[in-house]
């Protein structure tokens, strides 16, 4: 029992924040520019090693390089949005999506580029596991990533409800016809999404980073189980999709829990869990669990 | 006449390249309902939403107490004072009723936001214990008034209403009415489509008729109901009432 | 000399650019004929190259197979299972909006390439399936063989673009690029639209592991390095819509041009000093990326823009 609350649930519980937060980037793209964000992974990975240069650069732990790579990425998605899908606004929302798969390729080799291919990390060395109740070890990087992930929902759910953006942003998301006849300046919105897409996004990229190590593809890999999250939880549902995350990245360990000696499938196949729970979705519950809205 | 705030002046305007309705004119002013009806596809919502800049403004002039709005676009005409509601999909289904009103002062926030609001429940009281519910859970009826409340919460000098009754019971459609005649006697000005010609017509101040498009009748609500020609083509005929 | 040399390239370049024609014109019938977003193309490819593989190399002790079969029976096993896969996909996302077939196929192709590496009985894993065999090879031999193959992969291009012509013509085909860029229409259509959308979703599947298989014929080998998404499911969508989406002429003609763009910026970024060069391949990457995008904002119609067909669809008021 312990070995699966120590080996399983644990990581399950890391991964499935890390997917969280990634994931509410999505949702909230998803509902209020309405658009499949392919290139929300590479957007992760952009976050990653910004918060590497600063760790090179400054010698400060990449806890602590996050704000900078939250920053920096924002800029970053802010210019992507300026620069390739804003031209696109007016077209049927497919053009956009071929725009951001082309959009992560770019993200992607400008880091190859600049980086290198080389997977890298934070800081070598081991940490010991924090022991609890004699028998509860869990890794002091999961206590972290796990009790940011719930701040910060806590925190967005805050902002969602009880801020004059965030009510907009629910708003244009529920209705961006009726949005615009009540005056609201949908593009203010959108940037105030990606500014919030993209920050989550870079804490996430730091927390992968963390958790295991910095390489061009993590974002990339990362993008199913964030689309199957966002799905889950309900397009347009930030915290539905928190909720898809943390469901999701547990029960992709949970499926390589050796039951009766025999796991439910091999680990090699764990991203295939991501990609069964979409489509069970799209087969039963294309609103997803809290009914958000269908694209 | 009184005091015209809204003059909407040889007024060509549609979607696209395509014009839908020429050459309109219509006033409003002061105190006043006015009231638009016509027949389906007549382009009675093609004018709201002109005015409202929705659409494509091709010719003419629209002028808002002596301004002209031809170019304005919608998110400044909130804080000028002119809010819309428009025919179907008017409130934020997941909003609660609380946030739906909430939205309505972003654009053009009022001096007192609470005193706002405690004078438009007052209006609607049926609303005061749903406030905390999901707007898109409530009733028709009570939808509608959400919708009108949110125009209010601007505390706009003009709301254009596109179609209020649409769907409503006919004693709701009384209840809407009533409220409406309240609205205008707490100083705002409303120009609205109905499809509930005759009565409407009879809490009109005045009125207008389109046909394709077109300025066919006007006169104050009391005059078009009386007249034969309306009556018969527009009204589903019968003696006056 | 020089000048068969220059030949030579010219061969191996056109069956390289007919291989990514087909994928073009299978990714016309998808997208430009029905909206349909497949951002999975590379998982197709690699059934239909795996399969043709299989079925018809020598056997071997490292994987299943190795049946020995003719090619053309390659070919078509490759295009049948690489359409149920299509069929399947489309059967669940063809409903919703173009988005949510797109995000599934990143999955389908996602678990493929899982499958591949790590089903080593049916694909030799990371080694990859070898001794493919190429048609009439105990007939010709080098350079013949290279020419005999041009044939071979120009005959199916034909081919598939006829299927496409005729999808294209059909009186469905005319509804669906009517509805096509109507969301409120295409949501609202009934049936008998949406099992035309799943056929031509499938054709476009079948077509598509038709040109895997001819990529396993024509290298002799397959590993999954060859299904990288990059190579095939990015530059295909470069292709069609710089070629013209809607359009089967625009999709051969962009095929031909982005290929011969993509092969020139490998012989440029060649010549680059040595440490660059390794890095060559990203700057191919960026470029791309930014050619992308560049196609998307200023230059949307493409070479060969689509005429429209004529058919009123009232949007909703
Ligand atoms: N968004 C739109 N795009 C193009 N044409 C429209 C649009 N909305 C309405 N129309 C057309 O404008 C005409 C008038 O419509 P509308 O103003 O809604 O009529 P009414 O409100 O009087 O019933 C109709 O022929 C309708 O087809
Ligand atoms: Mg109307």
């Amino acid at each position: 029992m312990m070995d699966f609350i120590n080996f399983y649930l644990i990581p399950g519980i890391t991964l499935g924040s890390i997917y969280a937060l990634g994931a509410v980037g999505v949702s909230m793209i998803f509902g209020i520019l309405r658009f499949a964000h392919f290139a929300h992974g590479d957007l992760m990975t952009v976050g990653a090693y910004f918060a590497l240069s600063a760790v090179w650069l400054l010698g400060i732990p990449a806890l602590a390089a996050i704000p900078i790579a939250m920053a920096l990425t924002c800029l970053v998605a802010l210019f992507a949005d300026r620069a390739f899908y804003k031209p696109l606004r007016q077209l049927p929302t497919i053009y956009t999506v071929i725009a951001s798969f082309g959009v992560a390729l770019i993200f992607r080799s400008v880091i190859q580029l600049l980086w290198g291919t080389e997977s890298q990390v934070y800081s070598v060395g081991f940490q010991k596991p924090i022991v609890l109740f004699d028998s509860l070890r869990i890794a002091t990087r999961h206590i972290q990533i796990i009790a940011a992930t719930a701040v910060i929902t806590v925190a967005l759910n805050w902002f969602l409800h009880h801020t004059q953006m965030g009510k907009t942003m629910r708003a244009v998301s529920d209705d961006p016809a009726l949005a615009s006849v009540a005056g609201l300046d949908p593009e203010k919105t959108i940037r105030w999404t990606w500014i919030i897409g993209a920050g989550l996004a870079a804490i996430a990229g730091v927390f992968v980073g963390l958790d295991t190590d910095v390489h061009t593809m993590m974002g990339w890999n990362l993008l199913l189980p964030m689309f199957a999250a966002a799905l889950l939880g309900g397009i347009g549902k930030p915290l539905g999709a928190i909720a898809g995350g943390l469901i999701i990245g547990i029960a992709e360990e949970i499926c390589t829990y050796p039951i009766l000696g025999e796991s439910l499938i091999s680990p090699s196949y764990k991203s295939a869990v991501a990609f069964v729970i979409m489509l069970l979705i799209l087969i039963f519950r294309p609103r997803g669990l809290f009914k958000g809205r269908l694209l | 006449m009184s005091n015209k705030i809204l003059d909407v002046q040889n007024l060509t305007a549609g979607y696209g390249k395509q014009a839908i309705i020429e050459n309109i004119n219509t006033n409003v002013s002061d105190q006043q309902i006015v009231v638009i009806v016509g027949p389906n596809g007549a382009g009675k919502s093609t004018l709201l939403k002109s005015v409202f800049g929705l659409n494509n403004r091709m010719d003419g002039d629209i002028t808002f107490h002596g301004q002209s709005i031809f170019t304005a676009k919608t998110s400044e005409l909130v804080p000028m004072g002119i809010s819309a509601v428009p025919q179907s999909h008017n409130v934020f289904p997941t909003l609660t009723v609380e946030e739906n009103l909430d939205v309505g002062t972003f654009a053009a926030p009022p001096q007192d936001k609470k005193a706002t609001k405690s004078k438009i429940l007052d209006l609607f009281p049926d609303l005061k214990d749903k406030l905390g519910q999901q707007a898109g859970e409530l009733s028709g009826g009570q939808r509608q008034m959400v919708a009108v409340g949110r125009a209010l919460m601007s505390e706009p000098k003009l709301i254009l209403l596109d179609e209020p009754t649409a769907g409503l019971s006919p004693a709701y459609l009384e209840v809407i009415f009533d409220l409406l005649l309240q609205v205008r006697d707490s100083g705002v000005a409303i120009l609205m489509v109905e499809q509930n010609a005759k009565q409407a017509l009879r809490i009109a101040d005045y009125a207008y008729v389109l046909v394709n498009g077109k300025n066919a009748y006007e006169g104050t609500g009391a005059k078009l109901l009386q007249d034969d020609e309306v009556r018969k083509s527009f009204l589903g005929g019968g003696a006056p009432q | 000399m020089e000048l068969s040399g220059m030949l030579f390239y010219l061969v191996s370049f056109l069956i390289m650019g007919g291989i990514y024609s087909v994928i073009c014109l299978a990714l016309n019938m998808q997208w430009g004929f029905g909206g349909l977003f497949n951002a999975g193309i590379a998982g197709f490819y690699a059934v239909g190259a795996y399969s043709a593989a299989i079925i018809t190399s020598a056997n071997s002790a490292n994987h299943v197979g190795g049946f020995d079969l003719p090619i053309v029976v390659g070919l078509i096993v490759a295009g049948i299972l690489s359409g149920i896969v299509g069929w399947a996909i489309a059967r669940i996302c063809v409903r919703l909006k173009a988005d949510y077939l797109a995000m599934a196929s990143i999955g389908i192709a996602e678990i493929i390439r899982l499958a591949v590496i790590n089903e080593e009985w049916l694909t030799n894993g990371s080694l990859g399936v070898s001794r493919i065999p190429r048609p009439l090879e105990d007939f010709f031999t080098g350079r013949e063989s290279e020419l005999v193959f041009f044939i071979f992969v120009w005959i199916i291009v034909a081919i598939t673009f006829w299927v496409a012509h005729r999808l294209y013509k059909s009186p469905w085909g005319r509804v669906m690029r009517a509805i096509r860029d109507n969301e409120a229409a295409a949501e609202s259509v009934g049936k008998d639209v949406q099992s035309f959308r799943i056929q031509s979703f499938v054709i476009g599947a079948i077509f598509m592991g038709v040109a895997g298989a001819l990529s396993a014929h024509y290298f002799k080998f397959f590993s999954p390095d060859a299904t990288e998404p990059l190579l095939i499911t990015f530059l295909a969508w470069v292709m069609l819509i710089a070629g013209g989406s809607g359009n089967n002429k625009g999709a051969v003609a962009g095929a031909l041009i982005i290929w011969a763009i993509w092969s020139m910026t490998e012989i440029i970024t060649q010549q680059l000093p040595p440490d660059w060069a390794t890095r060559s391949s990203y700057i191919r990457m960026l470029l791309i990326g930014l050619f992308l995008q560049f196609v998307l904002q200023r230059f949307r119609a493409g070479l060969f823009p689509e005429k429209a067909p004529k058919l009123n669809v009232k949007s909703h008021g």
